[in-house]
């Protein structure tokens, strides 16, 4: 039973790292209208792969035996349609897909390391394309490059099945009706195209660290396929961009804390309060590494900014060494760039933090007409701990309860209503 | 721009007795060749044929299982093309693939539906 476990183990870690490229390789082989086509193609492969493995255990390279079969299903499949309008084969290149003489050799380069990488990154680029709502991106994204179920993106976007597949087919659609093409940009188009992969990947990675809820096992997932993604464009020299770079270090640094901000019992751990033996040192190293490379060209992007503030919680050994002035400093930068007002409350919580409970709120009643941030918990929260510190209890219990009423989420729930409970001892 | 047959003959004991190295080297060049015709719009389609074969004869009442020529005769192969003439597709066909095999190339112009 061991045995099964860790095939089934292996190969779900194999199929999110590769399943979308073989969804990419395939869809280039058979056009972006037959996606389906390509997605049953690598279903197939997967299924395949459990049975005969469960019997013969794993092969040495199951990488290469998941291609193999995947190249061989797609063979069939053209095979069969040689003759069928379902596969367009007027392009020269896949021209040569419909003779004996020379199917199996075209076959194989479209298998080639370079080319699977740059087709990954092109319909990476597809599934970003501007047109195209950044839920649906998403969806879309994790549906077709990350290897996710229908039911586990509707589990990941706490949505049901129906409403993604619709998404999906409505992305598809689009996909179809303006024969969107999977290649990496040009030169010219590649820095706002890319800041639109970004945004995606920097969305999925939030969706996994910030909105904690039962199913531990899809958000970690999450994270991980918006790191996988990112690493995906920095290996390729046209996407090694700055601003990759600064959210690649942005990630890791978030990713090292991943395991203290939650108890055993899934209560929330305030930043003051964790363990910082338990952050990954590995991992922030790496983000110091990338946050280094990402120091380059001529923008300063809003990662680099949020890389260095979250690199300076990583670097204090201590909540009492945290260097704050520092941190004020890149939320003003900040606040230049994108007058966003998440970022504002989070800038009242430095200077909280650095200026005491009476400037904090000032600052805070600068925005107070903003009307996302009054529908916004974090925003009441913060008043309801500015008005602790000045020890106005019952003005902070209301406070708190806005806040309470105002959030999805059972741990930050908890976590108000605990603050409640203590101040009205 | 006229439609040619090439007929490809012969080659099936040294295509038999080739190692995989060299069937993949062979294999290359057939898509370099048919990649280049497929880019210039020259190439129309074409496929190997299987050795087996049976031969009609006597207004069709003799059924013989073989293909009706010697073994070197043996059709292999066929492909279409576009060319200007039959001298441009006997150009053509002098880099195909097949020659490495020993083969012998017949250029046939197809004749045109008027």
């Amino acid at each position: 039973m061991e045995n099964r476990d860790h095939i089934d183990h292996t190969l779900n870690h194999l199929f999110r790292q590769e399943s979308g490229k073989m969804v990419s390789v395939l869809i280039k082989i058979f056009g972006i209208e037959n996606i389906e086509l390509a997605e049953d193609v690598v279903q197939d492969a997967l299924v395949k792969a459990l049975e005969t493995w469960k019997f013969r255990g794993m092969p040495d390279n199951p990488r290469a035996w998941l291609y193999r079969t995947a190249k061989n299903k797609a063979i069939d499949i053209i095979r069969h349609n040689k003759h069928s309008r379902v596969i367009d084969f007027s392009d020269p290149e896949k021209q040569l897909l419909t003779s004996g003489y020379t199917l199996a050799t075209t076959m194989d380069n479209y298998w080639q390391e370079q080319h699977i990488k740059d087709d990954f990154l092109g319909m990476m680029y597809a599934c970003c394309h501007p047109d195209i709502s950044q839920e649906n991106q998403i969806t879309f994204i994790l549906k077709a490059l990350c290897g996710f179920s229908t039911k586990e993106v509707a589990r990941s976007f706490l949505s049901n099945e129906d409403t993604i597949s619709k998404r999906l087919y409505r992305t598809k659609e689009y996909f179809r009706k303006r024969k969107i093409r999977p290649v990496i940009p040009t030169s010219d188009e590649i820095n706002p195209r890319t800041k639109t992969v970004l945004n995606a990947i920097y969305l999925m990675f939030n969706e996994g660290y910030n909105s904690t809820h039962a199913d531990q096992l899809i958000r970690k997932d999450l994270i991980s396929q918006a790191m996988f993604l990112c690493k995906s464009l920095l290996s390729e020299k046209r996407t090694q961009l700055p601003e990759v770079y600064a959210l690649m270090g942005l990630m890791c640094f978030h990713a090292s804390r991943i395991n203290s901000r939650l108890t055993e019992e899934g209560r929330l751990i305030l930043l003051s309060e964790q363990d910082r033996t338990t952050w990954d040192t590995e991992l922030i190293q790496s983000g110091e590494q990338y946050l280094n490379k990402a120091a380059f060209g001529d923008e300063l992007s809003t990662y680099h900014l949020e890389a260095a503030i979250a690199y300076q919680h990583c670097c204090a050994k201590k909540y009492a060494d945290t260097n704050w002035e520092m941190i004020l400093e890149y939320y003003e930068l900040l606040l230049k760039i994108a007058n966003d007002p998440i970022v504002f409350l989070n800038r009242c919580l430095v200077i909280l933090e650095l200026k005491g409970p009476k400037k904090a709120l000032i600052a805070l009643e600068n925005m107070k007409s903003n009307r996302l941030l009054e529908k916004y918990y974090l925003y009441h929260a913060i008043l309801g701990e500015i008005y602790q510190q000045l020890e106005d209890n019952s003005v902070a219990v209301t406070y708190y309860q806005k806040a309470i009423e105002l959030t999805h989420s059972k741990q930050e729930r908890q976590f108000l209503k605990d603050k409640i409970a203590r101040i009205s001892k | 721009m006229k439609e040619f047959m090439f007929i490809i003959r012969g080659g099936e004991d040294k295509y038999r007795n080739n190692s995989p190295e060299e069937m993949q080297k062979h294999m290359q060049h057939w898509q370099q060749w048919m990649g280049g015709l497929a880019k210039s719009e020259q190439l129309v389609g074409g496929q190997p044929l299987m050795s087996e074969a049976k031969t009609l004869t006597e207004g069709g009442k003799k059924v013989t299982d073989r293909p009706f020529a010697e073994g070197k005769e043996l059709v292999g192969g066929y492909l279409i093309i576009r060319a200007d003439s039959l001298d441009h597709a006997a150009k053509v066909a002098k880099d195909c693939p097949s020659f490495e095999y020993g083969c012998s190339v017949e250029v046939r112009e197809i004749s045109p539906m008027e």
